[in-house]
């Protein structure tokens, strides 16, 4: 930010080039998959990439001085491996594909990989898997249209929760960064936010035994015109990201109008990348930081204007909050 | 497929008669102004190409039904009418008809309809294909099949099912 000295332009939506550093290409792992490579994820303490691919197998690559070497290659899904994810404490990945089951796998110091556990809880294709941000709790994303959540009890590992409530196949979850809230996107064209509520909470909901419920406290609808592929959950401002078929990102905020039982969460902003507006996540701080020019206002909080093709799809301009 | 022993699901389809060519308009003559791409060009794509966007070399109305020696226009299986262009706000949305209700072509009549389509036209489209509302009894499993790009990419990435997807879109003399 910080560029714009083009008022009087208006519309344009520029990238600030950043002083920064560039990127180059380190390295290219070609020889690990077969068919499409459909995820990566490092683990927490960088030194490892996993790799899922179509091909049914996920390869895990340790970072060498020159490089990276596929040190092992997780066998057994029957086919399409559609997610892998490492948890926080870096001990377990798992992995989830088209075979309907998610796959959760230990590694010890040794590096050795172990299968511990094979769920087949969801009646179709598993899209997508995510660990919690501080408790060793999995979930997972369904062509059946659910989310379900897995624990580990007594050495096995169960599906503790199934959220249902989307009407089609559910694409991505994020948890926010306390993990009392996952959200959830879909081919439905809705965002669903889910609140966990323990037993015995004050709020009345009920529980079945010592598990917590995970109610649908917001239904983000109407906002998208196409399936929605994944959604993202800043940790630091509590900001959701959404990507959309339509071509457009979306960025919700979490207004000051509902309740932490019914929260309500409003558009903060509409990015076409029709025309390339760059909406950068820069990974080390979580904060989503856009790059717009933007015409001066009267109000405190420039106002950013769109090109026609905008304007005919949303009337309202919608205010963007920046970064210093 | 042909030269099979295997009976054919359905036997005795009825066989509609096809459009004619439609006539040339001055503007569709005209490499000055961009081609619109509506409803007939899109059940069409005979026409010989104007842009350097469209390069179709095969219609929609031609693509050949899986099993028998006709063309999906032949057996009605897709309809000019049942066809849905919006070149503004760059979307195609197809219906098709299987020609029994139980047909287990269904899903792979929907395939090739759509690789036609996205092999045909330009990137900035958004495609949906699906069956006519009440033609089939597994419509809506078929129809969430055909939406999950996902599924499409990674089903294309078979060869023999890609095989006998590019047989249902060659030209037959």
């Amino acid at each position: 930010m910080g560029r714009g000295q083009d008022w009087g332009r208006g519309c344009a939506v520029r990238r600030a080039v950043p002083a920064g550093p560039l990127w180059s290409c380190r390295a290219v792992l070609g020889e690990g998959h077969q068919r499409t490579v459909r995820r990566v994820a490092w683990s927490p303490c960088g030194n490892y990439l996993a790799s899922a691919s179509f091909d049914a197998t996920t390869c895990i690559w340790k970072k060498q001085e020159d490089g990276f070497e596929c040190i092992t290659t997780l066998e057994g899904h029957e086919n399409e491996v559609k997610s892998v994810a490492w948890a926080p404490s870096g001990t377990l990945l798992a992995t989830c594909s088209r075979d309907k089951s998610v796959w959760v796998w230990e590694v010890d110091e040794e590096e050795e990989y172990e299968c511990v556990s094979v769920l087949n809880s969801h009646t179709q294709d598993v899209k997508h898997v995510v660990w919690h941000p501080n408790q060793e709790l999995l979930a997972s994303a369904s062509y059946d249209d659910t989310v379900k959540l897995y624990r580990e009890e007594e050495d096995d590992w169960v599906c503790c929760a199934t959220l249902e409530g989307h009407q089609s196949t559910v694409w991505s979850v994020a948890f926010d960064c306390s993990g009392e809230r996952l959200a959830s996107c879909s081919d439905d064209r809705t965002v669903r936010v889910w609140q966990r509520y323990r037993p015995g909470n004050q709020h009345g909901v009920a529980c079945s035994g010592a598990e917590p419920t995970w109610k649908c406290v917001c239904n983000l609808s109407g906002y998208h015109t196409r399936t929605i592929y994944d959604v993202a959950w800043c940790h630091l401002t509590g900001a959701l990201a959404t990507a959309c078929g339509d071509d457009a990102i979306r960025v919700f905020e979490e207004g000051t109008g509902g309740t932490e039982q019914e929260p309500s969460f409003s558009l903060a902003a509409h990015h076409l990348c029709v025309w390339r507006a760059l909406v950068t996540l820069h990974c080390s701080a979580s904060v989503l930081s856009t790059s717009v020019e933007a015409e001066p206002s009267l109000r405190k909080r420039p106002r950013v204007s769109f090109s026609r093709h905008m304007s005919l799809m949303a009337r309202a301009v919608f205010p963007v909050s920046f970064l210093e | 497929g042909p030269g099979g022993a295997a009976p054919l699901e359905n036997a005795n389809p009825l066989i509609y008669r096809r459009s004619g060519e439609r006539p040339v308009t001055a503007r569709e003559e005209d490499d000055e102004l961009p081609d619109i791409i509506d409803d007939r060009e899109i059940f069409d794509m005979s026409v010989q190409p104007r842009s350097a966007f469209l390069n179709p070399t095969h219609l929609i109305r031609s693509i050949n039904d899986p099993e028998h020696p006709l063309t999906l226009e032949e057996l009605n299986v897709v309809e000019q009418v049942r066809v849905k262009v919006n070149d503004a706000e760059s979307t195609v949305a197809v219906e098709f008809t299987p020609t029994i209700p139980h047909c287990s072509m269904a899903t792979l009549i929907g395939l090739s309809i759509k690789v036609k389509l996205i092999r045909s036209l330009p990137e900035r489209f958004k495609l949906d294909v699906h069956i006519t509302p009440g033609t089939h009894v597994s419509e809506h499993a078929v129809n969430k099949q055909l939406a999950d790009k996902e599924r499409v990419a990674a089903a294309l990435e078979n060869s023999h099912l890609l095989e006998v997807v590019n047989q249902c879109l060659s030209a037959r003399s």
